[in-house]
């Protein structure tokens, strides 16, 4: 019974981090490979604050968070002014750097890693947060803010001409993402009680990416339904044979690219206005 | 010295002229293989705008191709680098017909995360095949030092060196003087266009790939004989810094990815002098660098954005 609330845990300690990313790329259309850092980096924080200054769990996780914020202010400032393709190798850059900084790094442990973590987050503590995390997101979504994101996925251009500070927004977009993002990495160190540089590089910020595409981008609960997916696929394929299991990675690979060849808008697919347009269009070509 | 005149030695911490020499000499080794690398990369991207993550996983293959055909069949070296080469191209050509040709019109994104797939699926797969274990790369020819009045340089970083520039010389000659060339300039300038001056768009694509993934397997074949090892993880790093060196160079553009890597290894290998553990958070630091001074890379064209 352990083993099912652990992996219920999990789930949604990736599901805030997919539905966090899917704030970033599926809402406001800003490709990021670098989710992880940010998870790193208030998991580090969060862990930090705990064992160096005694603060308590619920301090260390939201002061965790706002450093990754924080971050993700100071990362996104230079690199949000790069666009697409430009943009997801900036932040995968980034992440590559802090990983380095984090386990060359005296406080951190280096490549040892930080250990002695309290186990503080159990499945109630992190269904809260997601919770709290799709609620806020959810007012985010439905204010004059959410709505300059889409408008900014949308045409940039068209959301400059009709007066949204773009870099500005995309920005804040960046900031709140990190937020979550830094929000799931303290309850996963609070989780697993030890942490390393490596859970948090270029494999991870791709597993995340993976989620938010597999369940249909701009989604939020499509976020969900591919965080439930991506993190229980591996465990199903453990349960069902060890020979599967010792395949379950190239399984994994293979199947990423099956379902991009079947869905390629995911498995919920977000009705962004393009989109819409698109099908009208179509529509009214098949009518005449 | 004449060579190097009015560089300020005391900034390099304990490092006089001739070690500044050999460490460029092994910068520039380093930089002719990401350089390698990156042509993969921007071909590709040139042409399909795509990201292939897979790149680095074919130039891991190659490497192991040709460590199979010197120690299983005993092939001598360069026999080895063209059968891994071959091997490369049909790999290369495969994952395209495979991976990326059904995706040609979805959005942005599903490629991407498909090439993520082939990736991770080649990597696990050879995994399973080989082990976790690096293996030594038996080369069959003695390594000796060569000594130009005082400095030193390997024969092996010679052949690297060699190799290198008979490769990148025959894909320039390849882009610009033959008809298949011409085709895939055309192509990469304008896909529809291409197609309307009778241009098969699908047999250039796959050509791309099969010369792309030739040059990163023989990029493969080429690093593990100089460090002497093989593994199923080497794709990663050489991976991401080849295509920062195709980002640095400006991608697309086939001497920037050249320049680009050849600037990489330098940077790499000078900055490794002063802080060795921070020496794979350079290559990015250079990357980001770039990208915010020129984000269209040292030979990038600029491209008008179309409202």
């Amino acid at each position: 019974m352990n083993y099912y609330f652990q992996i219920l845990t999990v789930i949604m300690i990736n599901s805030i981090l997919a539905v966090s990313l899917n704030l970033v790329s599926g809402y406001t259309g800003q490709l990021s490979l670098g989710h992880a850092t940010f998870m790193g980096l208030g998991a580090y924080a969060a862990t930090l604050f705990t064992l160096k200054l005694h603060l308590p769990f619920l301090a260390s996780i939201i002061l965790g968070a706002t450093v990754a914020a924080f971050f993700g202010f100071v990362i996104g400032v230079p690199t949000l002014r790069l666009k697409g393709d430009y943009l997801a190798i900036a932040t995968l850059g980034f992440g590559e750097i802090m990983k380095n900084i984090l386990l060359n790094l005296q406080i951190t442990g280096g490549p040892m890693g930080l250990r002695g973590i309290p186990k503080v987050t159990n499945i109630y503590v992190a269904t809260a947060a997601l919770i709290l995390v799709i609620f806020s997101l959810n007012r985010i979504m439905n204010s004059r803010v959410g709505k300059s994101f889409i408008a900014i996925r949308e045409d940039e251009l068209a959301a400059e001409a009709m007066g949204i500070n773009t870099t500005r927004f995309k920005i804040l977009a960046f900031i709140i993402g990190a937020f979550y993002a830094g929000m799931a990495g303290g309850l996963y160190a609070f989780l697993f009680r030890y942490i390393n540089p490596k859970d948090f590089g270029f494999m991870k910020s791709i597993e995340i990416l993976c989620m938010v595409v597999l369940g249909g981008m701009g989604n939020t609960y499509g976020a969900v339904l591919g965080a439930f997916i991506i993190t229980v696929l591996p465990e199903l394929l453990r349960s069902v044979s060890p020979v599967i299991a010792q395949y379950r990675m190239v399984l994994y690979g293979l199947l990423l690219v099956i379902m991009m060849i079947v869905k390629p808008q995911g498995i919920i697919s977000g009705s962004s206005l393009s989109n819409r347009i698109k099908r009208k269009k179509l529509l009214e070509k098949g009518g005449q | 010295m004449d060579i190097i005149p009015s560089i300020d030695f005391a900034l390099w911490k304990g490092m006089d002229s001739k070690m500044f020499i050999e460490q460029i000499i092994n910068g520039l080794t380093l930089g002719s293989t990401y350089s390698l690398i990156a042509l993969g990369y921007t071909m590709v991207y040139g042409i399909l705008e795509l990201i292939n993550f897979a790149h680095s996983e074919i130039y891991m293959i190659g490497a192991f191709l040709g460590l199979v055909m010197v120690s299983v069949y005993k092939l001598p070296f360069i026999a080895a680098l063209l059968v891994s080469m071959a091997g490369s191209c049909l790999l290369g050509i495969t994952i395209e017909k495979a991976a990326y040709k059904p995706l040609r019109r979805a959005n942005r994104i599903a490629p991407l995360i498909s090439a993520i797939g082939v990736s991770i699926f080649l990597q696990n797969a050879v995994l399973m095949l080989a082990g976790p274990q690096a293996r030594p790369f038996p080369t069959g020819f003695n390594v000796t030092n060569l000594n130009l009045g005082s400095l030193r340089i390997s024969s092996l970083q010679l052949i690297i060196l060699l190799v290198s520039i008979v490769l990148m010389v025959g894909l320039h000659f390849l882009i610009q003087r033959t008809k298949l060339g011409q085709a895939m300039r055309a192509t990469a300038q304008d896909k529809e266009t291409a197609q309307l001056m009778g241009i098969k768009i699908d047999q250039v694509i796959s050509f791309t790939f099969a010369i792309g993934s030739a040059l990163g397997g023989a990029a493969g074949v080429l690093v593990g004989v100089y460090f002497d090892s093989v593994d199923p993880m080497m794709g990663f790093f050489p991976g991401l810094k080849g295509f920062v060196a195709a980002v640095l160079g400006g991608i697309g553009s086939i001497p920037g990815a050249m320049l680009g890597g050849l600037i990489l290894g330098l940077v790499e290998m000078l900055g490794a002098v002063y802080m060795s553990r921070y020496k794979d958070a350079i290559a990015f630091a250079v990357l980001i660098f770039i990208l915010l001074l020129k984000p269209t890379g040292l030979l990038g064209r600029k491209v008008q954005e179309k409202v």
